[in-house]
């Protein structure tokens, strides 16, 4: 995985709820068996309405997405995550996340910064009024800043690290491997093998 | 201070633990799906890696598959090179497979309890959400993504911050017509879709106790739907009679041994947990979804709201949207919406109990003029029963289209999808735009209701018929 520290680019805004997993990426488009291509399915249904955000011009081009409250509910298809990658996001902006996309994430390398509603609000009246801003975010000090707004956002400590150092997660917990074989000799006899 | 169920499974699963960073959880069971597992194993292979736990380990097909055709390769090219992969990697990495044609294969949530795999106290994960079905049983189960999928499959371990504690007091009975269903459903439109976010829940009550483990099922599948990381119910006589017996189920002095821990896992008198919330279940009545999240739910009784009724200005805009989506009027009764097609099936509803209920209602009807009912069994298994029983002929004398097993109309990966404007009544568990087809809209229900619905034509109950 990619460092991230900090990053700046042209903020979209989403104003909606609610944006579930089957909104980011339908199910029709999950079938591929690599991590890359799933651009074309990104938000499928509304990127055929030229009214939609990511179809004007100012947009287009977008890597920050802030979006209404409980982003990315429902299935825990990472293929969710790596759409929005695909397609150039770096962060998304929001009042609340399911728990799963925020999971999803922080292990895939795409930001899920949690602000207060009111944080949204007012960027997306900043970005309403100024199409094609840009909006930076700082991991190292947690700051959303765009035009005279600067606010902080949440971030777990662990996440926050694994992201600013760029680490595997596998790596990390097989360097522990002592520790799952001394648990693993401690199982009780009667738990279930598959095979 | 004592400790819920939960904690005490959490617990018994932490490998290592350091301030500062989440517990290391071993896994005791992962299921695997075409899906979401491919980008896993390549992980693997690029890094060198093995299968640590091959025998805590099982693959299913069940999402992308047909349920037509069965004895003919998959049509759809996309969708069988998945299926395939799956096949190499498990082949490759050996892991167990029931692959189409296996007579263990399935819907995964259907397969890992039918077997007994799914027992008390355990952790289990898969990558799909609705993982949070195995929670019925007492076990630790939630869904993960496929980043969390290639880590499972390297270490059986997953790096997890513990979760809140809920409890989810379920007063009073369920009043005869209402079911399992109608107590989630309604339940999911009092908390909303985030009202379970950052919580593992448990399910309390004697409506509980006195619920099937199969309709337990069904309440811990759509955890999920109301944002809960995990759901569960502590385990009892009824569990112990469901597992007792199944394929993988211990035996002998194991038998012994497990239920004496099995016993052991309820919530102390003393615990405390983080939140508590209350439904009252004698005020629940056969209950359906109006809009495009499972919280938009009313009383079937009811009507569809007006938009400017919701004080909430989120709501209030998401209210307008999803009615657009719908194609619905505010203040239209709900027994007044037309449905275009019935789906029976699931992991949330298409188990065999499921299967009976639905059989036992149509029997001696009709399907509605201009309506389809597809009905299609969790698994197999589910379906060898149903033809034993002679539930088949019930559907098929019916009208309705019985079909082979899979995930199905739930999420439309396979040839099974509403049409653009299509309206359905489906036993599933979401209702997302465009979920079960694009343009596709879905109203959730019960099987009581779907069958009811699939007779009259409309959303009705069987109180209708």
């Amino acid at each position: 995985m990619d460092k991230f520290s900090s990053h700046t680019g042209i903020g979209a805004p989403l104003r909606r709820s609610n944006v579930d997993t089957d909104q980011i990426i339908p199910a029709v488009y999950l079938k591929r068996v690599t991590r890359t291509g799933f651009e074309d399915g990104l938000f499928a249904a509304w990127r055929n309405d030229p009214e939609f955000v990511l179809n004007q011009d100012a947009y287009k081009n977008a890597t920050v997405l802030v979006a209404g409250p409980d982003f990315g509910t429902g299935s825990s298809r990472e293929h969710a995550v790596w759409a929005l990658q695909n397609y150039g996001f770096k962060v998304v902006i929001s009042a609340r996340f399911a728990d799963i996309f925020r999971g999803n994430s922080g292990k895939a390398g795409l930001l899920a910064a949690q602000v207060e509603e009111t944080v949204v609000e007012a960027l997306w009246d900043y970005l309403d009024a100024n199409p094609g801003a840009e909006i930076s975010i700082d991991l190292e000090t947690r700051t959303i800043t765009a035009g005279e707004i600067s606010e902080p956002f949440q971030i777990d400590d662990y996440t926050r690290w694994r992201l600013l150092e760029g680490l595997d997660d596998i790596g990390i917990t097989l360097g522990h491997a002592d520790q799952i074989d001394a648990y693993e000799a401690t199982r009780p006899a009667f738990k279930p093998v598959t095979s | 201070m004592g400790k819920t169920l939960a904690e005490k499974i959490w617990d018994d699963h932490v490998v290592r633990s350091a301030v500062g960073e989440p517990d290391l959880l071993f896994i005791d069971l992962h299921l695997l799906h075409e899906v979401t597992s491919p980008q896993a194993f390549d992980g693997l292979r690029l890094a060198g890696r093995k299968v640590r736990r091959t025998d805590l380990t099982l693959a299913t097909e069940d999402h992308n598959i047909p349920t037509t055709d069965l004895d003919k390769p998959i049509a759809d090219p996309v969708s069988r090179t998945q299926v395939e992969t799956l096949r190499r990697n498990a082949e490759e990495f050996g892991v167990r497979l029931y692959p189409m044609g296996n007579i263990e294969q399935g819907i995964v949530h259907v397969v890992g309890p039918q077997l007994g795999l799914t027992q008390p106290g355990m952790t289990v994960v898969c990558g799909d959400s609705h993982t949070s079905t195995h929670g019925a049983f007492g076990a630790l189960a939630f869904g993960i993504g496929t980043s969390e999928v290639e880590h499972v499959l390297a270490t059986q371990t997953l790096p997890q911050a513990k979760p809140k504690m809920m409890a989810v007091e379920v007063i009073g009975d369920l009043p005869a017509g209402s079911t399992a269903k109608d107590l989630i459903l309604a339940l999911i439109t009092q908390e909303t879709t985030g009202g379970g976010q950052g919580y593992v829940v448990e399910y309390r009550g004697d409506a509980i106790r006195a619920l099937s483990m199969e309709e337990r099922m069904t309440i811990c599948n759509m955890s999920i739907e109301w944002g809960a990381k995990a759901g569960l119910i502590a385990p009892d006589q009824t569990t112990f009679d469901y597992i007792e017996g199944r394929p993988h189920a211990p035996t002998g002095a194991d038998w012994d041994a497990a239920v004496a821990y099995w016993q052991s896992l309820v919530t102390d008198d003393d615990a405390v947990f983080d939140k508590v919330i209350t439904i009252d279940a004698t005020k629940v009545t056969p209950w359906v979804t109006w809009g495009t999240n499972p919280g938009q739910g009313v009383a079937l009784s009811g009507n569809v709201p007006v938009p400017a009724d919701f004080e909430d200005e989120n709501e209030r805009i998401a209210a307008e949207r999803a009615l657009e989506y719908m194609g619905l009027t505010g203040g239209t009764p709900m027994r007044d919406i037309k449905v275009d097609t019935v789906f029976v099936g699931s992991c949330t509803n298409g188990r065999i109990s499921d299967l009976r209920r639905a059989a036992e209602l149509l029997e001696g009807h009709q399907v509605a003029e201009g309506t389809r009912l597809l009905v299609v069994p969790g698994s197999v298994r589910v379906r060898l029963q149903a033809e034993a029983e002679g539930l088949d002929k019930v559907f098929t004398a019916a009208g309705a289209e019985w079909r082979g097993a899979g995930c199905s109309m739930c999420l439309g990966m396979n040839p099974d999808q509403l049409a653009p404007g299509e309206r359905s009544a489906s036993t599933s568990n979401r209702n997302f735009e465009g979920r079960q087809g694009k343009g596709g809209r879905t109203h959730l229900v019960s099987p009581d209701v779907a069958i009811a619905t699939a007779v009259t034509g409309h959303l009705a109950s069987p109180a209708d018929l």
